[in-house]
């Protein structure tokens, strides 16, 4: 009965053989691909965000806006050696002495790359969408808030006319379209516009690339355009890779596939500073990481909301706390040294804005002594297990909202905890997700919650959010971070807006300053480093913004990826490490191995006892 | 050699109790027998569908967090531009409006659109299904195959040096966090370190630029082995400790005593004769694994970067992004439901014990 049947065991066998055969194939394959890879000069940088859109009005998240700026010049930049505004798409611009008239006038040689000029017709139809498209206005709307008209003089002119006056006029970061191309589009998607995705590919831009191919989660391919008028890039093609766990997209780095990965970890940074042909890049931050204290929410129409803690409606209290908290201890603990420990609001890599507390001024340094003292006099008495009770009767005892997703702030929000506790201060640690505090904020249920902003080189928009305009309407809708409300504020925010003076305008936004400062709502901690990381042998160098203590990722002009050199004999690394065909050889029969492995134990043992 | 008591009701599969109690009461053939059966199963495959509808949609609302403010938090938007992102994602609607129509979208088989792609939920979900498909049903089925035959013969000498060891390193796997035995693989096989080549790719599914189907095909079979092994290593163990403890009930039974009187040898016996029977009980685990193959092994496909619909979903969650995550929970539940059902459709056919 048994003859005629296969031995039994094949189709399992059969079927380890293959699965080996397979990973023998897969590996071995790598060779092949890797010899490819080496004739184009491509840059790779490993990225996690999902694209949005590639519609230039609507695409608003960081990886699109960034990939977009490439595709689309803008009118003007900013000069890497200088962070001053720069001439871009025009050579020069005029303001009428009122400030509301501006006037720039457009370089004869930009081209997009279907060979058609740029000229003043495009610039006032995409300036003219946005303003007259709500579809259209998603991405870049706050730029021409204060847009009353465009118009073109001639071919090179473009005349903008105000309605009230406008600080961004020099930093008008929008992406400038071809008329010929997205005029059709805008008019055939009409209500859906907001919906189209800008993924006819080569897209028709004039930036020093081009956008060719994008699969969604895989990557998105860029090539140089030659004919730029700024020269053409130092690389013929850039991908964007998807990596969607940072610690792999390092490994990627350590291996060659990817040329540049951002946002590092101060970790990931110490760890990849000692490995060859790696340059890890720490520069100046962008960002302050603060936390407000809710000092009473209420609507513009003064009706009050939330659960804050009533205590902190005074002033003595909020400068307390702040007076109570050692920033330089927040920089050592929390962000192990890789950052600045925060006077103002405005981070030290922008000189003019950057204001600190000095000398008179510098009324909140950190001193629990005499923080102490503010409160003994103000009659928040210590109760018998050492925390204080408010004037009113309420015990001091304060929520605290953290982003459990940053580290830095995890570890900051454990130093303030320890610290207000010396000055009778009894911290509830919320550590929560996003949303989590995102609710608590906009509900006002919070009393001291974590917060953090990336400034532009213009520094007007992280000031618009505390004037008694970014108050919520109803519940809810708050504009800004803070609910703070304060007249000389405003007054001083409307100023700086009409003040084109550059000297003048630092000097009004420095008091700005001072005000956020003493009331002690917007708290600011730390200004952490920016960290990140490239592969020298397959960058030979690149152009940081500013030059510097300046960054790779998120600059407001094209400067890195336009100015990337590929070093010499460059991308052979791109191949995935040092593939030579035996160690693969000997990876793939490991891994076989490991599969077969077991199987083998049993069919000894098997054999032995039927033997037996 | 421990032998295990059993309950003694397999008799050699060839089943006496095929026959149930001759005619249900009140007469009614065999055939009304099974569409009664079908029917019922059906029945509850669309109640289940239903609830998983309505839960889904309420669900996600719960989260925490406010889409709009997260997808523009960092950015210099104005009021204006936050409202009309609201109204293009339809959230300045009422709740029970958004669910009608939700509800009526369903009906069409139009799953909404994704606030942070802009793009038709389906649309995104077939783009990422054949990548999902391929890597979680290669692992599963190489899982699976891995887990019957080591089971098979653990199962077949309980407490031997082949049962301890195999037991114990499958137990071990099982335990192991995913994300970090896919890290720990990546830094050892891919990145490259010390003396150790980068012998695969770190992430991704096709390295860019390759445009022949040949060699697409071949760099995707590089991409997955990492991914596959670590899928692999974890979930082999649940096979091999049903089909284990499976095989172990089948070796006290009358059958396979007479099998070896026969004369057979021992590992014919197993082969032939228990292992068949013992392979029942898996048939339902099996089936159950496959409604989950869809929604893929979102830990693997997001630690190496592999464009499925497990990291679909991931990045719809820190949105939250819910038109995306309420359409893909949909189909995730749909395809277990849809499973279900077919595990109870066909186990009658294999088991006649069970046949209605």
């Amino acid at each position: 009965m048994t003859q005629h049947r296969p031995p039994s065991g094949t189709l399992l066998r059969r079927t380890v053989a293959s699965t080996g055969a397979l990973i023998l194939v897969g590996g071995l394959s790598a060779v092949p691909a890797a010899a490819e890879e080496t004739d184009a000069n491509t840059l790779t940088v490993a990225i996690a965000q999902q694209v949005d859109s590639f519609n230039p009005f609507t695409a608003q998240l960081a990886v699109t806006t960034n990939i977009l700026r490439h595709v689309y010049d803008s009118i003007v930049t900013v000069d890497p050696e200088t962070n001053e505004p720069a001439p871009s798409l025009a050579e020069s611009w005029d303001s009428s002495d009122d400030g509301l008239t501006w006037t720039f006038n457009l370089r004869d040689d930009a081209y997009f790359t279907d060979g058609e000029q740029l000229t003043a017709d495009d610039v006032v139809w995409t300036f003219t969408t946005i303003m007259e498209n709500d579809a259209a206005s998603i991405a870049s709307g706050n730029y021409v808030a204060g847009f009353e008209e465009v118009t073109a003089e001639d071919d090179q002119t473009v005349v903008i006319e105000l309605s009230e006056p406008q600080a961004t006029m020099t930093a008008l970061n929008v992406p400038i379209v071809p008329r010929h191309v997205w005029e059709p589009i805008v008019e055939e998607e009409g209500e859906d516009f907001s919906d189209y995705a800008g993924d006819d590919f080569p897209t028709v831009g004039s930036g020093p690339f081009v956008l060719t191919e994008h699969a969604r989660g895989e990557h998105i391919r860029l090539e140089a355009n030659p004919e730029h008028w700024r020269g053409a890039p130092g690389f013929d093609e850039l991908y964007f890779r998807y990596y969607s766990e940072k610690d792999a997209a390092v490994e990627a780095l350590r291996s060659g596939e990817v040329s540049f990965v951002y946002e590092l970890t101060d970790a990931q940074a110490t760890s990849l500073e000692s490995t060859d042909d790696i340059a890890v890049n720490i520069a100046d931050g962008k960002r302050f990481q603060a936390f407000t204290i809710n000092p009473g929410a209420e609507t513009q129409d003064g009706e009050a909301f939330g659960d804050g803690h009533p205590a902190l409606q005074d002033l003595t209290l909020r400068q307390a706390i702040v007076m109570g908290i050692d920033n330089e201890e927040i920089v050592q603990q929390g962000a192990n040294g890789q950052a600045v420990a925060a006077g103002g609001y405005i981070p030290p890599r922008y000189t003019d804005f950057h204001w600190s507390p000095e000398g008179e001024e510098a009324i909140l340094d950190f001193d629990p002594d005499a923080a102490n003292e503010m409160l003994d006099e103000a009659g928040y008495d210590r109760g018998d297990d050492g925390v204080r009770v408010s004037p009113d009767g309420d015990r001091l005892e304060l929520r605290m909202h953290v982003h459990s997703d940053r580290p830095d702030n995890v570890q900051a929000g454990q130093v303030i905890t320890e610290r207000l506790a010396d000055i009778g201060i009894e911290i509830d640690n919320q550590t929560v997700d996003p949303g989590i505090l995102s609710d608590a904020l906009y509900d006002a249920e919070y009393d001291l919650i974590f917060t953090g902003w990336t400034v532009n080189p213009d520094p007007d928009y992280v000031f618009s959010i505390h004037t008694c305009d970014g108050l919520p309407t109803e519940p809810g809708t708050m504009q800004g971070d803070a609910y703070f409300c304060d007249e000389e504020y405003d007054e001083l925010y409307e100023a700086q807006l009409s003040e084109y003076d550059h000297e003048a305008r630092a000097e009004i936004v420095h008091q700005l300053q001072e005000i956020l400062y003493r009331e002690a709502v917007v708290n600011v901690l730390a200004y952490p480093n920016i960290m990140e990381a490239y592969r020298t042998d397959q960058i030979e160098s690149i152009q940081l913004e500013p030059t510097e203590g300046g960054n790779i990722w998120g600059q407001d002009g094209y400067w890195a990826w336009w100015s990337a050199q590929p070093a010499e004999g460059g991308s052979a690394a791109n191949s995935g490490g040092i593939s030579t065909g035996v160690g693969i050889g000997i990876g793939a029969v490991v891994l076989v191995l490991l599969a077969g492995g077991a199987f083998l134990f049993f069919r000894n043992r098997s054999t032995v006892e039927d033997r037996e | 050699m421990t032998t295990t008591p059993t309950e003694a009701d397999g008799p050699d599969g060839a089943g006496t109790d095929e026959l149930p109690a001759p005619a249900a009461p009140g007469g009614g053939g065999r055939a009304q027998r099974v569409i009664a059966y079908v029917f019922g199963r059906l029945l509850t495959a669309a109640v289940s569908l239903f609830a998983v509808i309505v839960a889904g949609f309420f669900l996600f609302r719960i989260l925490p967090g406010d889409p709009v403010r997260a997808m523009t938090e960092g950015r210099e938007v104005t009021a204006e531009q936050r409202e009309e992102l609201r109204r293009q994602f339809g959230l300045d609607q009422p709740v029970w409006r958004q669910f009608l129509d939700y509800a009526e979208g369903l009906l069409h088989l139009d799953l909404g659109v994704s606030f942070q792609y802009r793009e038709p939920v389906v649309d995104l979900i077939l783009e990422r299904l054949g990548p999902t498909l391929l890597l979680a049903g290669t692992g599963t089925i190489i899982a699976a195959l891995l887990g019957l035959f080591l089971g098979a013969r653990a199962g077949w000498n309980p407490g031997g040096r082949g049962d301890r060891v195999n037991t114990a390193v499958a137990l071990f796997f099982w335990s192991v966090p995913t994300f970090w035995l896919g890290l720990l693989l990546i830094v050892l096989l891919a990145s490259g370190r010390g003396f150790m080549p980068g012998l695969f790719p770190t992430g991704g599914m096709v390295d860019p630029g390759l445009t022949g189907p040949v060699e697409r095909a071949l760099s995707t079979v590089q991409h997955m082995v990492l991914p596959v092994t670590t899928m692999v290593a974890v979930i082999y163990a649940q096979y091999l400790m049903i089909m284990r403890s499976s095989l172990m009930d089948e070796k006290g039974a009358d059958y396979l005593t007479t099998a070896r009187a026969k004369g057979l040898r021992d590992v014919l016996v197993r082969r032939r004769h228990a292992v068949p029977n013992a392979l029942l009980p898996t048939v339902t685990l099996i089936f159950l694994n496959l409604g989950q193959v869809v929604s893929g092994v979102i830990l693997v496909e997001t630690v190496f970067s592999w464009p499925g619909l497990g990291q679909l979903f991931y990045s719809g969650l820190e949105v939250p992004d819910l038109g995306l995550v309420q359409g893909l929970f949909v189909v995730f539940a749909a395809s277990v439901i849809l499973m279900n059902l077919l595990a109870d459709l066909v186990y009658p056919l294999l088991d006649p014990r069970v046949r209605p």
